[in-house]
């Protein structure tokens, strides 16, 4: 395995050694409690009612009828929901209005939330919402996302919209190899396991909210601007996350629930139905990209051009930046890089596993793809070749960039030296083989986050902390972690996280969830271990120690800073039936220095495994009605075990040279690269290029094959 | 979702009576598309009725040597029997190819052939459907339809039957066998699904009230040399977008006798009957084969967007033939 020379030494502790989920045991047995599994003494349950139109007014809403319904307790829509605040700023910006339920009377898209029904149980709940008789205005709508909308402007997200240097026209017209060409990516949702759920009540003066989300503080910071409440008013819990990949931040089950209880005066519990997450939860934006590329005769770039649509609501501005990943992949003289947006008839798009470099990597991974085909490169070739010293836009210094290391040891292990390049002519039986490769990057950042950490008197540590375990293992990194800065082992470290008394935290997203908390663990350790180096005794409520990362972080010096990975792929083809089996995958990534192996690899392989799901199954349709089809997870393909043959994932040494642990992240950049892998490997099966995805049987019945 | 009664039924007439006397009620067997379409609203009955205790669980040899299936078998016992298995083997690999393991250990013969389709505007009821609510139009002719009829639909509904089981059951010449509350009777599969015309939303020739009590397949030596093949959107766990049903009897490099059916391709699972007379007497040969898949699909009638099922059909026929007919030659 590739070592990058870094200088530290690691010292052998918990971090770097496989540990199972601490909570495993609770999880497999149900002891763990999931926030729609807790009762409450008294508890009502609200169901939303979504609209049936795309694009109208609310002209009546019947609630009488259903109030005589048996069980039902209220029904909350525009003209008697209290009003809540929308203008401020949070955590990640200014809030989505859709979360801001029932302030008035305009439908912007369809399944837009128009009323919450609440009673005695969820049954009664739900049939009277379905009883639930509203009356709309409608007006024509407007949902066709196409490449030449002349209403598409540029937009910042948390990025730039443009960036450009050099001039592309005279570089292109220069360059000895052109690839100019269009990829599009399907409306994508996150379809987590567990649906969002979320109780509310109020205790004395306080609001309590048990949840299930990405982050405790966030949402806590968020209905307290909302219902303009002091932060310390409002306390959010979420102890355990079924999945949450970006969709669980402020959502209308929370606000709705928090309405219903204070008319209430008792605890109301809201949970979004399946269906209801389709429109509710936010989503991945389709998407349009062109990418331009041009190269010299020996494969070296002159010319990028990436551009990249995505469609927002009417009510909210969501970029997918995925003309993003240029910006830190690949240089050239001229270099230019646009994010646009249209905003349509549509629920608001969201982040979802690796928002940008999923969709955007696809498109370039597999434009770079056709150009190592026009230049006769090798792909790997190509992209060595074209690795940049530094930020192609910023300028920036890399704090390591070990992209080359991947791609070496994955086409060591994955067998590529024996590839034969040329497309279309291997076959097994019905089957048409083929290999491909990508590369992958994301961003390592880390959020201001505190920590408690305290000593107790019989020699063990507990660690409070607002983190979040999405399903990631996040409550065992942190154990392993605070393990190591307390010199002890981690059956003596407990954990407790997902509770917003903790104080402020980092969200779990943005795969900066271990690190920014690791970084807090360790601060509160270290000043722990340093009181508890006076020797001074343990008092009986232990010595507590809180620390705060954020003049830390603020002092890190502006560096590039990624995660990196060289993905791997070989695909079947049944060019007869359109059937694409993915056998093999091998992702070599490096990601920084990986605190639990077994989490770790199970997260890298589990991005992988978006990335079949990208390339070959998912795909949320909207019809002309603008309304979806088939909004549940018998029409949403996600794969299933039989799609996911052998994926390996694997990673070389590569610890981040300016966080303390030597962390970067590794929660979305499994997914990156591996729909271009495996669409890569399809077209070196067939001789055909598909550039939609999903890569759909009835695609490749009708695009053929060569061979 | 709408309170309902539940009651076991303790025999065959008691759970006939029990449904003539409630119309609003409906039998209960593994309740894998029941219980769902009862979730999304799709159905709302007033009473269950569970006949899945019933004493129809065997799966018994015939005196002419065909075979007896209960409907209450379930789709994982019919798949492991060992005389469906020898018999019929494209049966026991239609059915595997449904679904997953815990459907499969839950859900019924009976229940298989009565499934609803799984047309995303059949089961959202927000839109129109003149399957689930006659007269209000059908939504996927002008909207998603890439997955539906290119045979045998009409105007008011081009939705596909979503059943595995059913197509090498209908290869097979199955017979329904029913008990109403004018007592036993029983129809040919071929006749069991009635035709889309502007009734989509009457599926079968089973007269109200009626419980299905078994499925009897006649004896069919060439379903002993038989495949199923099944094409959809993922290795698992989905509908198809195409499937056959092929059994093939070779002498001499003749084709003696032929079976075929589609799946996923009309209303109900579609005997091949063209095909299997342009087979009968041709070579066995892919040229062959293909045109007796073109004489089955000329009657195609493909939308915007599913045109595809029509060369896909036609592939899938070939190479489930032409392996068969590899098979005979070794």
């Amino acid at each position: 395995m590739t070592t990058a020379t870094t200088g530290r030494t690691t010292r052998k502790g918990a971090v770097g050694t496989a540990h199972t989920r601490v909570e495993g045991r609770d999880k497999v047995t149900g002891a763990a409690r999931y926030a729609g599994d807790i009762p409450f003494a008294d508890l009502a349950h609200g169901w939303l009612v979504l609209s049936s139109v795309t694009r109208g007014r609310i002209r009546a809403i019947e609630t009488g009828p259903v109030l005589d319904m048996p069980g039902v307790l209220t029904v909350l829509h525009h003209g008697n929901a209290p009003r809540v605040e929308t203008d401020y700023v949070g955590m990640l910006g200014a809030p989505d209005p859709t979360a801001a339920v029932f302030q008035h009377d305009r439908v912007p898209h369809a399944g837009w939330p128009v009323a919450l029904v609440v009673a005695e149980t969820p049954e009664q709940a739900r049939e009277a919402a379905e009883a639930l008789v509203v009356h709309y205005d409608t007006e024509p709508h407007d949902t066709a996302l196409d490449g030449d909308r002349p209403d598409a402007r540029p937009a910042d997200g948390h990025m730039p919209a443009v960036t450009e240097k050099g001039d592309l026209a005279a570089e292109l017209a220069a360059s000895a190899h052109v690839v100019d060409v269009e990829y599009r990516t399907p409306e994508e949702h996150h379809s987590m396991m567990e649906p969002h759920a979320a109780t509310a009540y109020w205790d004395g003066g306080r609001l309590e909210l048990v949840d299930s989300n990405q982050g405790t503080t966030w949402v806590q910071g968020e209905l307290a601007k909302m219902f303009s409440l002091d932060e310390s008013a409002v306390r959010v819990r979420s102890e355990h996350i079924g999945g949450g990949f970006g969709s669980k931040g402020l959502r209308v089950h929370q606000v709705s629930a928090v309405m219903a209880a204070t008319m209430l005066q008792r605890p109301v519990r809201v949970v979004l139905a399946r269906r209801q997450m389709f429109s509710l939860a936010g989503y991945r934006s389709p998407t349009v990209q062109r990418v331009r590329l041009g190269a010299d005769a020996d494969g070296r770039l002159r010319a990028l051009e990436h551009r990249s649509l995505n469609q927002t609501s009417t009510v909210y501005q969501f970029v997918e930046p995925s003309a993003g990943v240029a910006r830190v992949m690949y240089d050239a003289a001229a270099h230019r890089t646009a994010n646009h947006v249209v905003p349509l008839d549509v629920p608001s798009p969201t982040w979802m596993r690796a928002p940008g470099e999923a969709p955007g990597s696809f498109a370039l991974e597999a434009a770079l793809d056709e150009l190592a085909e026009k230049c006769g490169l090798d792909p790997i070739d190509l992209r060595l070749r074209n690795e940049p010293e530094t930020g192609p836009v910023s300028g920036l210094p890399f704090s390591s960039r070990n992209l080359a290391a991947c791609f070496r040891e994955g086409a060591r292990r994955f067998g590529w030296a024996d590839r034969d390049p040329r497309p279309g002519v291997r076959r097994e039986g019905r089957w048409l083989l083929g290999t491909g490769t990508a590369a992958a990057s994301f961003g390592a950042g880390a959020l201001p986050s505190t920590a408690l950490v305290t000593a107790e008197p019989d020699g063990t540590f507990t660690v409070r902390i607002a983190a979040a375990d999405i399903g990631t293992g996040a409550r065992t990194a942190i154990t392993l972690v605070a393990a190591d800065a307390l010199a002890t082992t981690p059956d003596r470290v407990r954990v407790h996280i997902g509770d917003s008394d903790f104080g402020p935290a980092g969200i779990a997203g943005g795969s900066m969830g271990t690190r920014s908390w690791a970084w807090a663990v360790g601060a509160a350790a270290a000043e722990l271990r340093e009181r508890l180096a006076l020797g001074t005794g343990i008092p009986p409520e232990g010595i507590t120690v809180r620390s705060d990362t954020t003049e830390a972080l603020a002092s890190l010096a502006q560096k590039e800073r990624h995660s990196f990975g060289a993905q791997f792929a070989e695909v079947a083809v049944d060019t007869t039936t359109g059937e694409i089996r993915v056998r093999r995958m091998l992702g070599i990534f490096a990601a920084g220095r990986i605190v639990n192996p077994l989490t770790a690899r199970n997260q890298l392989v589990g991005g992988m495994i978006w990335g079949i799901s990208m390339a070959l199954h998912e795909e949320a349709v909207r019809d002309h009605t603008g309304g979806l089809y088939g909004a549940d997870l018998a029409g949403y393909h996600v794969a299933t075990n039989a799609d996911v043959l052998r994926v390996e994932a694997d990673w070389v040494d590569d610890p981040d040279p300016d966080d303390p642990v030597g962390i970067k992240g590794v929660g979305e950049i499994g997914i990156v690269g591996a729909a271009a892998a495996i669409t890569n490997a399809v077209w070196h099966a067939t001789g055909v290029r598909h550039r939609t995805l999903p890569i759909r049987p009835d695609r490749v019945l009708e695009a053929g094959g060569h061979a | 979702m709408k309170e309902f009664g539940y009651r076991r039924a303790d025999d065959v007439s008691g759970a006939v009576a029990l449904l003539a006397a409630e119309p609003e009620a409906r039998y209960l067997g593994g309740g894998t598309n029941l219980v769902d379409l009862m979730k999304t609203g799709v159905e709302r009955p007033a009473l269950l009725v569970d006949v899945r205790e019933l004493p129809l669980d065997r799966v018994e040899t015939t005196p002419d040597g065909g075979l007896r299936i209960g409907a209450t078998v379930t789709n994982s016992d019919l798949a492991a029997h060992p005389e469906v298995r020898r018999r019929y083997p494209a049966l026991t690999q239609a059915v595997l190819a449904g679904a997953s393991g815990q459907l499969r250990n839950m859900a019924t013969v009976g229940g298989n052939l009565l499934q609803r389709t799984r047309c995303g505007y059949f089961t959202d009821v927000t839109r129109p459907c003149n399957k689930r609510e006659p007269g209000s139009g059908c939504s996927a002719i002008e909207g998603e339809h890439h997955n539906h009829a290119v045979l045998g639909a009409s105007d008011h509904c081009v939705a596909v039957h979503p059943s595995d089981m059913g197509v090498a059951l209908t290869a097979f010449d199955a017979v329904v066998t029913y008990e109403s509350a004018d007592g036993p009777g029983e129809l040919p599969l071929s006749d069991f699904y009635l035709p889309v015309g502007d009734t989509p939303h009457r599926e079968t020739a089973l007269p109200p009230g009626a419980l299905i009590t078994g499925v009897t397949l006649p004896p069919a030596p060439v379903a002993a040399r038989s495949r199923y093949r099944k094409v959809r959107e993922r290795a698992s766990y989905a509908f198809a977008i195409g499937s056959v049903a092929a059994a093939l009897d070779v002498r001499d490099g003749v084709v003696h006798e032929a079976r075929l059916a589609f799946g996923a391709v009309a209303s109900r699972p579609w005997r091949a009957r063209a095909a299997e007379r342009a087979l009968t007497g041709a070579p066995a040969d892919a040229a062959a084969f293909a045109a007796a898949a073109d004489a089955e699909l000329a009657a195609a009638r493909p939308l915007p967007h599913n045109g595809y099922k029509v060369p896909l059909m036609r592939n899938l026929a070939v190479a489930v033939l032409t392996e068969l007919a590899e098979e005979t030659a070794r």
